[in-house]
């Protein structure tokens, strides 16, 4: 086990399965013997706000929220969330991006204009980013809800920790009727990566 | 056991092992899962209140009768509950009496700001404030003997950090203790003025006892490291910042029974260290007590006041570092604030209201907020629950002094109607107010994430129970049945005439909307079929449906598309539509 704090910060927004998703993972993380911690905010930005979660893990942690400049993986829900949040990923971090867009009222409105081009200038500024199909991916196994658990599959794979067995952690974070698809989308996650 | 947990889930644990016998709240983030994780153990009598001051006068009955007792409240709820508050302070308990106040540094979902430490030392209670879950646990168990001990309740203070912060905890199994006797004793429980009296000067000195007992208390911890010279006194989750930022760095003096402050303690920590800093959240509390003890800090001179603290403020502050640059995003993107959801029941009656001219709305708290941002701009208050009928009374007399010819619209939920709202009605209508009281019904308590009401027609634990019937209250608060509009907010025309036929009236009038909340697992699995679509021949694209500010209508490529996962099938962008362009599946 690693000495050094790793740092995740699942970004999207409310309504889209980043609690969810970050339930699984710092339960995984907990079953594997690390020391974790786990930051959400609950209430008003649930309602189609921006949301993020901060997860936390290694030897001894204390804080429970990631600073800019900080997180070893960013895994953006929806695409513009990745350029809100990009400023939290550090220097060698990986950035993974759902390619996936929900508009913001002010879009909506016509009085902003939803940014053009997210995928190049993310790659520019965080060369390695990966842009994934995660929304396509859910749709074709048939419930756009479990995109979650094919972002939570990527991520797993970024961590290196797709070799453990995480299973059991599924099994018992989701309604027995959903375990199956949920597991098939969290397979499908970990194929979505190059390597 | 190890388990990971948020502070919520360990709090609620912590009261379970500690034997509590009965738990009252009015939900409110960050505090609403104590209640709901405690309503999970049989053991625990749990009840959602229909307010704070409720709740706290149920838990401090069954804690003077002899029970344990716990009551939950976000920060604004000890406003409400501070009259049973402080007058428990001297009354005491029997069974231990356990108070959570969950604060909201960064005001991820509140009103204000407000540091409800002050609280302890007004009310001269003793408060507990822990750094994480497992603290959340150990606290709230030691708690409860404390405020036995102490003949006092205690005051738990969490932060939202604190509350939706996962982290591991060890847990062990429930110590029952029995209900305690119960003696008559209105020397000690019936605060008549002469026997307050004699409690006030127990109360002074059940605070010096426990300024003594404060000073061992090993929730307060010094961890000295070899050759640092720095000195930080820290509480809460700014001791874990703290402690991320500086490492092995600094001497740590971390207090977590945090009033009475231990001086001792703290004067001898001071006096080992060469500069002392002291970290945290919003109000100099701590900083306050010890700059009165005339030994120099630094504190809120150069930590904020305003807002949450993080490990990179902290480092910048004590050590001068520049926090990590991160990478800029070449323009920020828009802003995404929180939305009325796709179907919300509220918008149907704020679409018609938005149009209305020399109109006033007074607001209040829960989704219906929400409504007060683009496009919609419906509200222009926000005070507390409540607030939303009872500052229209106000609002109507001042537009009266000024001459100004403008009808006044109070607006609020149902919960917040047995809240806080149903007081205001009565002024209304024995003051003879014109105004129009507004009780948004979605028979629930959405805002908080669904906790049943008096109106939901089920108890905490979802057992079934009678479902007050808002209309008839106001009947019989003395609104005449003419005046009171009962409207299903999905059909626009009914709500449109409801405004108006309120808007005319020369008495007090009420319109109550009947729609549940769109995220209801009822609702949602009956209208799981029914959605709206765009016949592309006849849309026009005039927009006139963006005009709804529902999320699930948006124009992309110069189409307007209607996203067929969220749209719940309201039917509100069909009725608006002037060319018939929008179509229906799936009816009721
Ligand atoms: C004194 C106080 N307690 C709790 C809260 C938290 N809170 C904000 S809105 C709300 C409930 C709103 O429910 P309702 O009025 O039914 O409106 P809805 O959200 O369902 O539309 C609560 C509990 C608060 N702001 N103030
Ligand atoms: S949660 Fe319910 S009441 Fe709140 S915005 Fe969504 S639909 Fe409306
Ligand atoms: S019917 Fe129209 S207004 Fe209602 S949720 Fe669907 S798109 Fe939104």
């Amino acid at each position: 086990m690693n000495t050094k704090t790793t740092n995740v910060l699942l970004v999207g927004v409310g309504g889209q399965g980043t609690i969810l998703a970050s339930k699984i993972l710092t339960e995984g993380l907990l079953s594997f013997g690390y020391d974790v911690k786990m930051s959400e905010i609950h209430g008003m930005a649930q309602r189609g706000g921006s949301v993020s979660t901060h997860v936390r893990y290694g030897e001894k942690v204390y804080s429970p929220v990631i600073c800019r400049g900080e997180a070893d993986v960013v895994v953006a829900f929806e695409k513009m969330e990745a350029l809100r949040w990009l400023p939290y990923l550090s220097a060698g971090g990986r950035l993974i991006v759902n390619n996936h867009e929900i508009f913001p009222m002010p879009v909506i409105l016509g009085q902003a204009e939803y940014p053009r081009e997210i995928e190049k200038y993310l790659s520019a500024s965080a060369p390695g980013t990966l842009v994934v199909e995660a929304a396509k991916t859910a749709d074709e196994l048939g419930n756009p809800r479990v995109m979650n658990m094919v972002l939570l599959g990527a991520v797993v794979k970024t961590l290196g920790l797709d070799g453990r067995d995480w299973g059991g952690t599924l099994r018992s974070c989701v309604p027995p009727g959903a375990v199956e698809i949920n597991e098939r989308a969290f397979a499908a996650g970990k194929t979505l990566l190059p390597g | 056991m190890k388990v990971i947990l948020t502070g919520n889930e360990a709090v609620a644990r912590g009261a379970w092992e500690a034997g509590c016998h009965v738990a009252a709240a009015y939900p409110g983030t960050p505090s609403t899962e104590i209640l709901e994780n405690l309503g999970r153990f049989p053991e625990v009598s749990s009840e959602w209140s229909p307010n704070e001051k409720v709740a706290l006068e149920v838990a401090s009955g069954a804690s003077i009768a002899g029970a344990r007792a716990l009551c939950a409240m976000k920060h604004v709820g000890l406003n409400v509950a501070a009259d049973p508050f402080f007058t428990m302070s001297y009354i005491g308990v029997n069974g231990g009496l356990v108070v959570v106040t969950a604060d909201d540094p960064g005001l991820s979902s509140s009103q204000n700001e407000q540091d409800n430490r002050w609280y302890a030392l007004h009310a001269k209670v003793p408060m507990l404030e822990p750094s994480d879950s497992q603290e959340c646990l150990d606290f709230t168990r030691a708690a409860f003997d404390i405020s036995e001990r102490f003949d006092t309740p205690v005051l738990l203070r969490l932060t939202t950090r604190i509350c939706h912060s996962k982290s591991v905890v060890e847990t062990e199994e429930r110590v029952e203790s029995p209900v305690r006797e119960y003696g008559r004793n209105p020397a000690k429980n019936a605060m008549l003025p002469a026997f307050a009296r004699q409690k006030h000067y127990i109360v002074e000195k059940r605070l010096e006892d426990l300024r003594e007992f404060g000073e061992s208390s090993p929730f307060n911890s010094v961890t000295m490291a070899d050759g640092a010279e720095i000195g930080v006194i820290a509480s809460g989750v700014g001791y874990q910042y703290a402690r991320e930022a500086l490492g092995d760095g600094a001497n740590f003096l971390k207090i977590g029974f945090s009033w009475p402050l231990p001086r001792r303690r703290i004067r001898e920590f001071a006096s080992k260290v060469k500069t002392l800093w002291v970290v945290e959240e919003n109000d100099p509390f701590i900083e306050t007590e010890i700059r009165a003890m005339g030994i120099s800090c630094f504190g809120k001179d150069v930590l904020p006041v305003v807002d949450e603290l993080t490990p990179a403020i902290v480092a910048r502050a004590v050590l001068g570092k520049e926090p990590a640059p991160g990478r800029e995003g070449e323009v920020p993107p828009p802003n995404r604030p929180p939305l009325l959801c796709p179907g919300c029941p509220h918008r149907g009656l704020f679409f018609p209201l938005s149009k209305k001219k020399d109109v006033i709305v007074t607001g209040d708290i829960g989704c219906y907020g929400l409504g007060s941002m683009p496009p919609l701009n419906v509200g222009e208050t926000t005070i507390c629950m409540g607030a939303g009928f009872s500052a229209a009374i106000g609002f109507e007399k001042a537009n009266e002094k000024a001459g100004r010819n403008r009808k006044v619209f109070g607006i609020l939920g149902d919960s917040t109607f047995f809240h806080s709202g149903i007081t205001g009605l009565i002024d209304a209508v024995v003051n003879k107010s014109r105004s129009v009281f507004v009780i948004m019904d979605n028979r629930i308590t959405a805002m908080t994430g669904q906790q049943e009401n008096p109106g939901s027609g089920r108890t905490l634990s979802g057992e079934e129970t009678v479902a007050l019937d808002i209309p008839k209250i106001c009947g019989a608060c003395g609104v005449k049945d003419d005046n009171i509009h009962v409207v299903d907010p999905y059909d626009l025309k009914a709500s449109a005439e409801a405004v108006d036929r309120a808007w005319a009236a020369e008495e007090t009038s009420v319109i109550v909307t009947t729609r549940p909340c769109a995220l209801l697992k009822n609702v949602q699995k009956e209208r799981a079929g029914m959605k709206c679509f765009v016949d592309e021949e006849r849309c026009v694209l005039c927009g006139a449906c963006l005009k709804l500010g529902c999320p699930a209508i948006s124009k992309r490529d110069g189409r307007i598309v209607i996203d067929q996962e969220a749209c719940n099938g309201c039917g509100l962008c069909v009725q608006v539509c002037p060319k018939s362009a929008v179509g229906k599946k799936g009816e009721s």
